[in-house]
């Protein structure tokens, strides 16, 4: 199996975690289910948004997350977050759980950058206002140290100065995410969740920000989560890939052995619909049908079987097994180890 | 060669505003051919949506909307009552938004909209109309076609709402449909599928399809013919392979350095960047409109800038003939 070749792009980018190093972050078994009705009178069901994910972190890797809408990618950016708390399961900071009371533990190490530049900045605040408000709700320093804060974080993101004093609704789409993100590193956290950052940009203004991400990691040893349905701004910025469908991780790697040797179905399907800006191809065939699933009531056994090509008969029945790899995992019948 | 079906020349579009006259579209022209696909990118508020409602009729009655020439099939679309349009719109030309709810309504089932599309322009029973509706179904890949009919838009998923969009445009078997931004909304697997449908069907029914995007791996997939639009102006146009193999004009060459490719760009390297923001649109402008983010501007861009055309069918306006860095 593939899986242990290390190609030069993956041991340029990645870094690798040290045997027993300790993740900076990690979920172990979280769910999350939310309580949904879907008509009128009839009585609420379960929605499994997260079925079990297991998922680490290891410091200065960029884990991009990747799947289709609904699948709950923005549910396990809030759980990290700390705004929703998971139905079970954990979470750990530097191997230690977090616990409902230590929350704002999370709040400070941990700060959010949204897709919406739009709606994710009060109308009403000026600029220095949004930049400082993380300070000021965890009561760290004062008016002048903040003020300095700001003025730093501004420089570090490339926006002059002078739109302290103004508003949001004076700025282009990506200069307001550039205020989003100094917001997110006016706490010095040390994980940033990217949810979607450069959807609502313009191209020309998306690898402003794809850059900047970038150069900050470096500068200040960032670790991202980075979500996107954009897979070639993945594979640009991602070390680590984990593929989401329907709640649960179906697949993880390091991204160049992703993006070089998917090997679960519906990754390959991703991949194959990436549109390379190639005139002389056209647009490719998936070979996933029209069938799309409902997350209140998802498949039986492997719940990508109404579109997968390959699914054999035990598909249909059993969930597929959890398949480890040296340095990832795959769920997938097709890749099951035979028992001897 | 056959006659195009659509020539638009010299459109203009004016939104008069508070702080005095937006002008959104600034002279466009541009033409296309049955069975040929014309893909329109450009800059958020460059006018690529507004292009699109000026050819179906479709603007707000306070804009002001002239051209040298709008033809449709030989017919003058300037001349065209609202009424006239309307019997135009769903049945010789039709339009797929990105957001279906637009065109979709919430308290009728598919089948019921599915039919009135047809039955509003042709005269046909209901037992046919039906019938029509379960082909075009299955046409965009609609398994169990008939159950579906009696359901509601809000029981579908993003993705099965846009193909009965498309469905529904394509009841009639229009001339022209036109696409603004038909699969942003959705995942790529499903964008790919879609996009594979609209183009085998516009070869199917040899429609000529103008497609609205700011995804250039779709432009360059898709596209027989590619419109570069920057505020309110054309500033590059040619085929698909002019556009993406030797691309003239700075915005276009720029646009194509800031996007990472597999394989070509280095996972991690710094990707190129186009820094600035668009001018505002209101008030009389001179000049090139690019000028404050080209990164080979000079003086002379501040006067009229030349329109050159370099084959039958590419033109870009810029005051360089040879662009700087640019292999010859
Ligand atoms: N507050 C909520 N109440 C009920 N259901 C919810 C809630 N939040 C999310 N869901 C459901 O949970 C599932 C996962 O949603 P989530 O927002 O995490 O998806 P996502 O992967 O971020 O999708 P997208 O790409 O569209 O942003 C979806 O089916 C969604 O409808
Ligand atoms: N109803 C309106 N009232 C005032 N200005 C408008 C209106 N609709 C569009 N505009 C302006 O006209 C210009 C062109 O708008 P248009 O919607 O055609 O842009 P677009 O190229 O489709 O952009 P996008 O990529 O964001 O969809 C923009 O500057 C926009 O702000
Ligand atoms: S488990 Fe079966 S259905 Fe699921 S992805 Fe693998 S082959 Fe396809
Ligand atoms: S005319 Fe001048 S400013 Fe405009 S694109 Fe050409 S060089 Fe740049
Ligand atoms: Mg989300
Ligand atoms: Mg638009």
């Amino acid at each position: 199996m593939s899986t242990t070749t290390t190609t030069q792009a993956a041991a340029a980018q990645a870094v690798a975690p040290e045997a027993g190093a300790t993740p900076v972050l990690e979920l172990a078994a979280v769910t999350k289910t939310y309580r949904v009705k879907q008509g009128m009178f009839s009585a609420a069901r379960p929605l499994h948004a997260l079925g079990g994910v297991s998922l680490r972190i290891y410091r200065k890797d960029v884990l991009g997350l990747v799947g289709e809408s609904g699948c709950g990618k923005s549910t396990l950016a809030k759980i990290l977050l700390g705004l929703e708390a998971p139905t079970s399961g954990q979470v750990l900071i530097d191997g230690r759980e977090v616990t409902a009371r230590e929350r704002t533990v999370l709040a400070r190490r941990i700060q959010p950058i949204f897709q919406d530049p739009y709606s994710s900045l009060n109308p009403r605040k000026s600029i220095e206002d949004i930049i400082a408000l993380p300070l000021v709700v965890h009561k760290i320093g004062d008016s002048a140290s903040r003020a300095k804060s700001v003025a730093r974080m501004l420089d570090l993101v490339g926006l002059p100065q002078r739109v302290l004093r103004g508003y949001p609704n004076q700025l282009s789409g990506g200069q307001r995410q550039r205020v989003a993100i100094a917001r997110a590193l006016v706490m010095n956290p040390e994980i940033v969740i990217c949810d979607e950052p450069t959807s609502a940009l313009d191209v020309s203004v998306q690898s402003q920000i794809l850059n900047l991400l970038g150069d900050l990691r470096e500068e200040l040893g960032l670790t991202y989560l980075f979500i996107s349905h954009n897979l070639a701004v993945v594979e640009h910025l991602a070390t680590r890939v984990a593929v989401m469908y329907l709640g649960k991780i179906v697949e993880e790697a390091p991204a160049a052995e992703l993006f070089a040797g998917p090997r679960h179905p519906y990754t390959k399907a991703l991949l194959e619909s990436v549109l390379t800006p190639d005139p002389n191809l056209s647009v490719p065939d998936t070979h996933l049908g029209a069938t799309y699933p409902n997350p209140i009531d998802p498949p039986s056994g492997c719940h990508f079987h109404p579109r997968c090509a390959s699914a054999l008969e035990i598909c249909k029945t059993t969930p597929p097994p959890h398949v480890r790899s040296a340095q990832g995992h795959v769920d997938c019948h097709l890749h099951a180890v035979p028992a001897h | 060669m056959s006659e195009p079906v659509l020539r638009v020349e010299n459109l203009t579009i004016d939104i008069p505003m508070a702080q005095g006259t937006l002008h959104a579209v600034r002279g466009i022209d541009f033409e296309l051919k049955r069975g040929e696909t014309l893909c329109i990118v450009g800059e958020s508020g460059s006018g690529k949506s507004l292009t699109s409602l000026a050819i179906m009729g479709l603007l707000s009655k306070k804009m002001r909307c002239n051209a040298a020439r709008l033809d449709f099939s030989g017919i003058d679309l300037r001349k065209q009552s609202p009424r006239a349009m309307r019997a135009l719109r769903g049945d010789r030309m039709a339009m797929i938004f990105q957001e279906p709810m637009t065109s979709l309504n919430p308290a009728y089932t598919i089948g019921d909209q599915l039919m009135e599309a047809l039955q509003l322009h042709r005269p046909v029973g209901r037992a046919e109309a039906r019938a029509r509706a379960i082909e075009l179904l299955g046409k965009v890949g609609i398994t169990a076609a008939e159950s579906r009919l009696s359901q509601y838009p809000h029981q579908l998923s993003g993705g099965l709402r846009q193909r009965v969009m498309i469905a529904m445009a394509l009841m009639c078997e229009p001339e022209l449909i036109i696409a603004d931004e038909p699969t942003t909304a959705l995942d790529v697997t499903i964008q790919a599928q879609i996009l594979r449908l609209l183009a085998d069907l516009q070869r199917e029914m040899n429609m000529a399809m103008i497609l609205v995007t700011h995804d250039l791996g779709v432009v360059a997939r898709i596209a027989d013919k590619v419109v570069v639009m920057y505020a309110g102006e054309v500033v590059e146009k040619g085929s698909a392979r002019e556009i993406f193999e030797t691309p003239r004009h700075p915005y276009t060459r720029g646009l194509l350095r800031c996007i990472p490719v597999p394989g070509k760009t280095r996972p991690g390297e710094h990707l190129g960047s186009i820094p600035g923001i668009v001018p505002s649109l209101i008030g009389h402008m001179d000049g090139c409109a690019f000028r404050s983010r080209c990164d080979v501007a000079e003086v002379a861009c501040a006067s009229d800038v030349p329109v050159r055309r370099t084959g039958e069918d590419h033109m870009y306006r810029c005051i360089h003939e040879v662009q700087p860095g640019a292999p010859s």
